[in-house]
């Protein structure tokens, strides 16, 4: 067989095994899309469950989520953001700036599970939070922070050099060449890092176990320090630990997590490619 | 020249040295945050160690209600899920990143990498939900074993949650091979093919490594998705049957008994000796691989 | 001869242990063209950003010897830097307008310095960029995008956006050498009116543009001052040898 055949015959194979990854991934998603789309509802979107949560709707899950993504949007982009700062534009290569990488590598290598034993151990007990949103949102937003600040830094990093020396050279301090200048030109991939980070947190599950979900719990959160429903527990909940629950049911709740965290990375996709070609240098 | 009000100027230079001030805390936060982690996680983890003998701690059996601790299941019910992951994970991911970065026209590489970054988006409960109810029935059914639920089940699972992660690390690899190299390799009369396999590859394969070490954490540390399809016994996986048997991993250990455990129990402190093990291990794993990139930043990079 | 605006003694300047600028003194006059010329890697540009200490932004980097303005140590511990550079201001070799409108650009050196004051901020608009060259072509698009400009244009905008600050003195680094001679001459032209209220120091392109615009040039070799003299001395009679045999182009 001539060496061109194997050659074709070899890229044929890779495309095959790109296919096999990416094939798989299209089935999950359209056999949740199809078996889904029964279940959803009005109703189902914005009833308590009922009748030992095979009937009813999600209600309180959708809306513990939802303020559990915001709760730790409220932790996360502050220090997020502050920290990409600090490492791209303050840091030097130091011993210091390598710990905070070699931490930052770290942060985003620990399982969530073990974020969850850690917001157990420190904010439900530890600082008496109890189970709370509270409490999860700051577990989530520590776990975050890895996605939004590389996403981030590269984003600043991406802005010229020149634009720093320009903005020094009109009698600019540091602070203001980021504040008027770096930051405008990074918000696009900032929020782009901020969505990724976000959207992780919305679909976890292992973080929230002990830290502020509820089993059952049909009515909304009053304050910060209340237990909350949340999606991914609820898809978890129905799915192992409620027997005869309706399939329905099931499917329309995971096609609800999947369409809000799919929206989710869509959106940060469309905002990253819609300001890449709009920016200017 | 421009004369700014002197008070003013004053109160400028005040909040900017606060605002400095508290980027610089906010860029250490991190470190402290890891900090807090290992210490919280000692604090209610170590008891353990006095609590149960050693010999009971890497024991062969896992019954909590017994006062039996045995970790020795739980850890080998992990490196075998996480082994079988990387089996069916490495060759996929490496061939697919070669195929986008090396071969893929562009319409191919337009639509295919917005994709995989989908499937890096998609919840481990909703893989696991889908793995319980599509995949083990199939498997179930095409071998002819009792239960859908076993190693092989979730290793399929968490490999293609690690896909993700091995495809865009090792097509950065191959995307740092300087294209020289593959100017030489077909100026000596070898194909593409045998140019991407004998000079591409080989020269990436540090990065490949990094590669294969962050999705071997990641499926480590994969919780949910293991916890709900790989069938949660834990016995030891000495048999050869035992890639289509149940398993039970420590992450899922951890999240389906901490529930119900009393507070400074044993058995509570026990779960979180498990994560400190779970903590040191995906620390050792990103310390390896960051060293590799390190390295090659220190290198002057290969670009 | 009157106090000189800009003295500079016994300079020296590396990078890690690469000696740049070696023991540069120099006198600059108030209200004139300064050329500073030489052969690529003589240390101008070096010392050019010394003097409104640009180089504090790059790592690795050590100074000797002192530059004093008006007679004040710039690098002296009561030196707000911020407010030296609003002082001195600079133009750099290639156009590098910020991102935003031409009035933004221009006027974003006030903004920092927190002048909020809309009639002055019109009339600083106008006034700089009249200085510059560029309001008869931008008066009608003030908030079109800056990149819109020509290369040109945008040189003469980053003219404008240092003027619109009033500074003592302008830098100029090789600020034509991306334009086209017609751009170039209307530069040129901005710089011998301005140079009545500014004290202008300039490296040039050319020799050419050296001997075009100067009113004293100094000759840079390897991080040396060779010779410093007026215009006509310099380039008519060089008393040192190796200034003949660069502006004669006998160099190499």
């Amino acid at each position: 067989m001539s060496r061109y055949w194997v050659q074709r015959l070899g890229f044929a194979l890779l495309g095959l095994t790109a296919l096999a990854v990416v094939v798989p991934m299209l089935l999950v998603i359209g056999t949740i899309v199809v078996e889904g789309m029964g279940a959803i509802s009005w109703e189902f979107i914005t009833a308590m469950p009922s009748d030992g949560m095979k009937e009813g709707g999600i209600f309180p899950a959708l809306v513990g989520t939802l303020l559990l993504t915001l709760g730790t949007a409220l932790v996360a982009i502050p220090i997020g953001v502050g920290g990409t700062i600090y490492l791209a534009e303050y840091a030097r290569d130091t011993w210091v700036s390598r710990c905070i990488r070699l931490a930052i590598i770290n942060l985003a290598g620990i399982p969530s599970i073990v974020y969850g034993l850690f917001g157990l151990g420190m904010f439900v007990l530890f600082l008496k939070m109890g189970t709370s949103i509270l409490a999860g949102a700051l577990t989530l937003a520590i776990m975050t922070l890895p996605v939004i600040i590389s996403t981030a830094e590269e984003a600043l990093r991406a802005v010229p050099t020149e634009f720093r020396t320009v903005s020094a050279s009109l009698g600019g301090t540091r602070w203001q060449g980021i504040r008027y200048i770096i930051l405008p030109q990074a918000l696009p991939g900032i929020i782009t890092g901020v969505i990724l980070g976000l959207l992780r947190a919305a679909g976890e599950t292992a973080p929230i176990l002990f830290t502020v979900a509820a089993f059952f719990l049909p009515r909304l959160p009053q304050s910060p320090f209340d237990q909350t429903m949340a999606l991914p527990y609820h898809l978890y909940v129905i799915s192992t630990q409620v027997p005869g629950m309706p399939l329905r049911i099931q499917y329309g709740t995971a096609l609800v997590l999947l369409a809000l965290v799919l929206s989710m990375n869509l959106a940060a996709t469309v905002i990253r490619s819609y300001f890449r070609r709009r920016r200017q240098w | 020249m421009v004369a700014q009000p002197r008070a003013e100027a004053a109160q400028a230079g005040w909040r900017e040295f606060i605002i400095e001030a508290l980027i610089r805390v906010l860029g250490f936060s991190t470190i402290g945050f890891v900090l807090l982690i290992f210490l919280f996680l000692l604090r209610e983890g170590v008891p353990t160690f006095y609590e149960v003998s050693p010999s009971n701690l890497f024991g062969t059996h896992w019954y909590p209600t017994f006062d039996l601790f045995g970790t020795l299941p739980l850890l080998l019910g992990s490196a075998l899920v996480t082994v079988t992951a990387i089996l069916i994970a490495l060759p996929l991911g490496v061939a697919t990143a070669v195929f986008v970065r090396e071969v893929a026209p562009d319409w191919a590489r337009e639509v295919l990498k917005p994709l995989i970054e989908v499937l890096a988006g998609i919840p481990s409960v909703v893989l696991g939900f889908f793995g319980m109810h599509v995949i083990a029935p199939l498997i179930r059914e095409t071998l002819g074993v009792p239960t859908g639920l076993t190693v092989f089940t979730g290793g399929l699972l968490l490999a293609y949650m690690a896909l993700p992660t091995i495809i865009s690390v090792a097509e950065d690899a191959l995307d740092a091979v300087p294209k020289s190299f593959r100017d030489a390799g077909l100026a000596m009369g070898a194909t593409q093919w045998q140019t991407i396999w004998r000079v591409v590859v080989p020269a990436a394969r540090s990065g490949i490594t990094t590669a294969v070490l962050l999705g071997m954490g990641r499926a480590i540390g994969e919780t949910m998705a293991v916890m709900m399809v790989t069938g949660n016994a834990a016995r030891m996986p000495f048999t050869l049957d035992s890639l289509f048997r149940p398993a039970r991993t420590m992450t899922a250990t951890i999240a389906a008994e901490m529930g119900e455990v009393a507070q400074g129990s044993t058995h509570y402190h026990a779960l979180f000796g498990i994560a400190i093990i779970l903590f040191l291990l995906t620390f050792l794993i990103n310390l390896v691989a960051a060293s590799t990139i390190f390295k090659k930043q220190r290198r002057g990079g290969l670009r | 001869m009157v106090d000189p605006k800009i003295h500079l003694d016994k300079v020296s300047y590396a990078y890690g242990d690469n000696w740049v600028l070696r023991d540069v003194t120099l006198d600059i006059a108030a209200n004139s063209v300064t050329v500073f010329f030489g052969p690529a890697g003589s240390g101008k540009t070096s010392l050019l950003r010394l003097i409104n200490r640009l180089n504090d932004l790059v790592e690795g980097t050590q100074m000797k010897g002192r530059i004093l303005l008006d007679g004040q140590d710039i690098y002296g511990s009561d030196i707000h830097v911020p407010q030296l550079r609003q002082r001195v201001g600079m133009v750099f070799a290639l156009p590098l307008p910020l991102p935003g409108t031409i009035r933004e650009n221009v006027l974003y050196g006030l903004k920092l310095a927190g002048i909020r004051d809309t009639s002055r901020l019109d009339e600083s608009l106008e006034r700089s960029l009249t200085q510059a060259a560029l309001w008869e072509e931008v008066k009608d698009r003030l908030d079109d995008p800056s990149t819109d400009l020509s290369g040109g244009q945008q040189q003469r905008l980053c003219i404008a956006r240092s003027l619109a600050l009033e500074p003592d003195v302008l830098l100029l680094d090789e600020p034509t050498s991306g334009l086209d001679p017609i751009s170039t001459r209307k530069v040129e032209d901005s710089l011998f009116a301005l140079k009545q209220q500014y004290s202008i120091i300039i490296v040039p392109h050319s020799i050419q543009q050296a001997a075009r615009i100067a009113d004293q040039a100094a000759f840079f070799l390897m991080g040396e001052l060779v010779e410093y003299a007026p215009r006509k001395e310099l380039f008519t009679q060089p008393r040192d040898k190796r200034t003949e045999d660069y502006v004669t182009g006998r160099f190499g």
